[in-house]
């Protein structure tokens, strides 16, 4: 009786086991984005915006840009946060469904860049939200915008990040 | 309706996380069926309080501070300052310079209005269109990026001059780029005036009138759609404007159709410029010193940004940093008209007449107090929560 138990719990974690993994197949292979500006220059939304067009086409690779939170697996932030940007930011990454992922894109996003110590300016990205991957530069290149994405998903998939030249 | 009870009304909010637009601004529509009778904007979500940051740096850093007011037109907002402060400490800035300003200055509209064709395309449902723009446009991308070093905020002025030169190869590349691209502008123009189902979101439908263009005080293109003979380029030139002259795009039927029609008129304008600048490209230095602290005074300057006429005010007290610097931006100026030509057309064309102006969140969310009477001068934080809570206490 005992060991029938074992091998019903064995299976039914095997069952959740697989799953998961389907999950997370499914995840990795189809994000969508969602993107908000809680105070940038358009420096950067302009760039992510690129990597949707023709030359980068980053829908080839199953990422889509979504209108609503609701949909969205991953957040793009991008520019400092003001004083008016940080509860709907706040708001916008609460409306979205676990597992939920951010990504800060653009100095601005992740140390205030050159807007630090303007008065409405309260800070980066990480003081109001969790973030997962950083993207660096002013505003950074496509290809880097692409890069930090696809660095998440390997963290998804559990395979070791690769690490830059 | 019938139905309906007097007085109630049916309001659809959009924003400030939407899907139309890239930037956050909050926008309440008052609708009676599909027809909007009522507009409000709420702007102010990416307010930095840029202006007065200014204050606590010095003339240097205030150069690429101010070059991140926005991104898609970052070269003119520095250029404008430049042309400030190079007024105020008295320097002239030597010819090769200007002209290479110019240069970029028009590359720059080339790639805003090629990323405000695709957008304007994207609103009105029309997304190959924008695949196709902000494709070619790649192509002005990768000639900033080849003359400047980066794609956004291309940091090419100096106070007293710019810190890149054109070489021969750049000079060839641009060329080629400029044939390609006029090539396929060519086509743009083809498109939009006569897609039947594109017509039918853009003719016809939010028409200004000169009046009322001239009494919402707009400016740039979205003027010049409407009849108003205004471009600083002509009328003020700034630069090497002089040197290189424009010609005037300007169209009085005041529609959607006819902004997108002058808009791709002046990137023929802009090829044109450019291969006169590198045909007569003058010799000499790119750069004149210009003192670290610029003389006490004060002074305007305007240029033409690729969304209209940028102005910038500029007050020194002789020390290393500004005393107050006062921005207006073009965005700011256009706003009242998606109000004003809001009401009356239905829900489904409030995108495109949003964009119809080619608005520019970050360069707008600036504070402007209206003054009504009351005390002259700053603000105090105090004052400023008081009237806050006043405000929402008088809302219904």
């Amino acid at each position: 009786m005992i060991g029938g138990a074992g091998m019903a719990n064995n299976l039914e974690d095997r069952w959740q086991q697989a799953l998961e993994q389907v999950k997370t197949w499914a995840r990795a292979n189809s994000p969508w984005a969602i993107h908000f500006n809680s105070g940038s220059c358009n420096g950067c939304d302009i760039e992510i915006l690129a990597t949707l067009t023709p030359l980068y086409d980053v829908e080839r690779l199953g990422i889509k840009l979504q209108g609503s939170p609701r949909h969205a697996d991953v957040l793009l932030c991008t520019g400092p946060v003001t004083r008016q940007a940080r509860d709907r930011l706040r708001r916008v990454y609460e409306q979205m469904p676990e597992p939920k992922f951010v990504i800060a894109v653009g100095s601005c996003a992740i140390s205030g860049g050159a807007f630090q110590g303007c008065y409405n300016v309260i800070g980066h990205i990480d003081e109001v939200i969790p973030v997962d991957v950083y993207v660096p530069g002013c505003p950074p290149r496509p290809e880097a915008i692409i890069d930090g994405v696809a660095k998440l998903l390997q963290v998804l998939q559990g395979t070791e990040v690769t690490k830059p030249l | 309706m019938a139905t309906q009870e007097k007085g109630r009304k049916f309001i659809v909010p959009i924003g400030p996380q939407h899907p139309a637009l890239k930037e956050p601004g909050h926008f309440e529509f008052t609708v009676d069926g599909e027809i909007v009778t009522d507009a409000t904007v709420r702007l102010g979500y990416v307010h930095r309080g840029i202006e007065k940051a200014t204050e606590s740096r010095s003339w240097v850093q205030n150069l690429y501070l101010l070059e991140r007011i926005c991104g898609i037109c970052s070269h003119i907002h520095a250029l404008a300052y430049c042309l400030g402060v190079e007024k105020l400490a008295g320097v002239t800035v030597p010819p090769r310079a200007q002209a290479v300003r110019v240069l970029v200055a028009e590359l720059e509209r080339i790639h805003s209005h090629l990323l405000w064709v695709g957008v304007a395309a994207h609103e009105a449902g029309f997304d190959t269109l924008f695949m196709y723009s902000w494709r070619d446009r790649e192509t002005v991308m990768d000639l900033l990026e080849a003359l400047t070093g980066n794609r956004v905020n291309y940091s090419a002025n100096l106070l007293g001059g710019v810190k890149i030169d054109v070489t021969d190869e750049q000079s060839d590349a641009i060329w080629r780029g400029l044939d390609f691209l006029e090539d396929r502008t060519r086509h743009y123009l083809d498109i939009t005036t006569s897609d039947s189902v594109f017509l039918r979101r853009t003719r016809g439908i939010g028409v200004t009138t000169p009046e009322q263009a001239k009494r919402l005080g707009l400016v740039g293109p979205t003027a010049r759609a409407s009849g108003i003979w205004h471009d600083l380029r002509v009328d003020a030139p700034y630069a090497g404007y002089a040197d290189y002259p424009i010609t005037m795009i300007v169209s009085d039927t005041g529609d959607l159709e006819t902004r997108f029609v002058v808009r791709i008129k002046e990137l023929f304008e802009s090829y044109r410029v450019i291969r006169h600048i590198l045909d007569t490209l003058p010799d000499g230095e790119l750069v004149t010193r210009v003192p670290r602290r610029i003389k006490a005074g004060e002074t305007i300057s305007r240029v033409e940004a690729p969304r209209g006429e940028l102005f910038y005010f500029i007050r020194s007290n002789g020390t290393d940093s500004p005393e107050r610097i006062k921005v207006r931006t073009p965005t700011m100026c256009n706003m009242a008209s998606v109000l004003a030509l809001a009401v009356g057309h239905q829900l489904a064309d409030m995108p495109m007449i949003l964009v119809g102006v080619d608005p520019c969140f970050s360069c707008n969310d600036r504070t402007v107090v209206v003054d009504q009477g009351g005390a002259r001068g700053g603000w105090t934080w105090e004052q400023l929560r008081q009237y806050g809570i006043d405000y929402y206490r008088r809302q219904p």
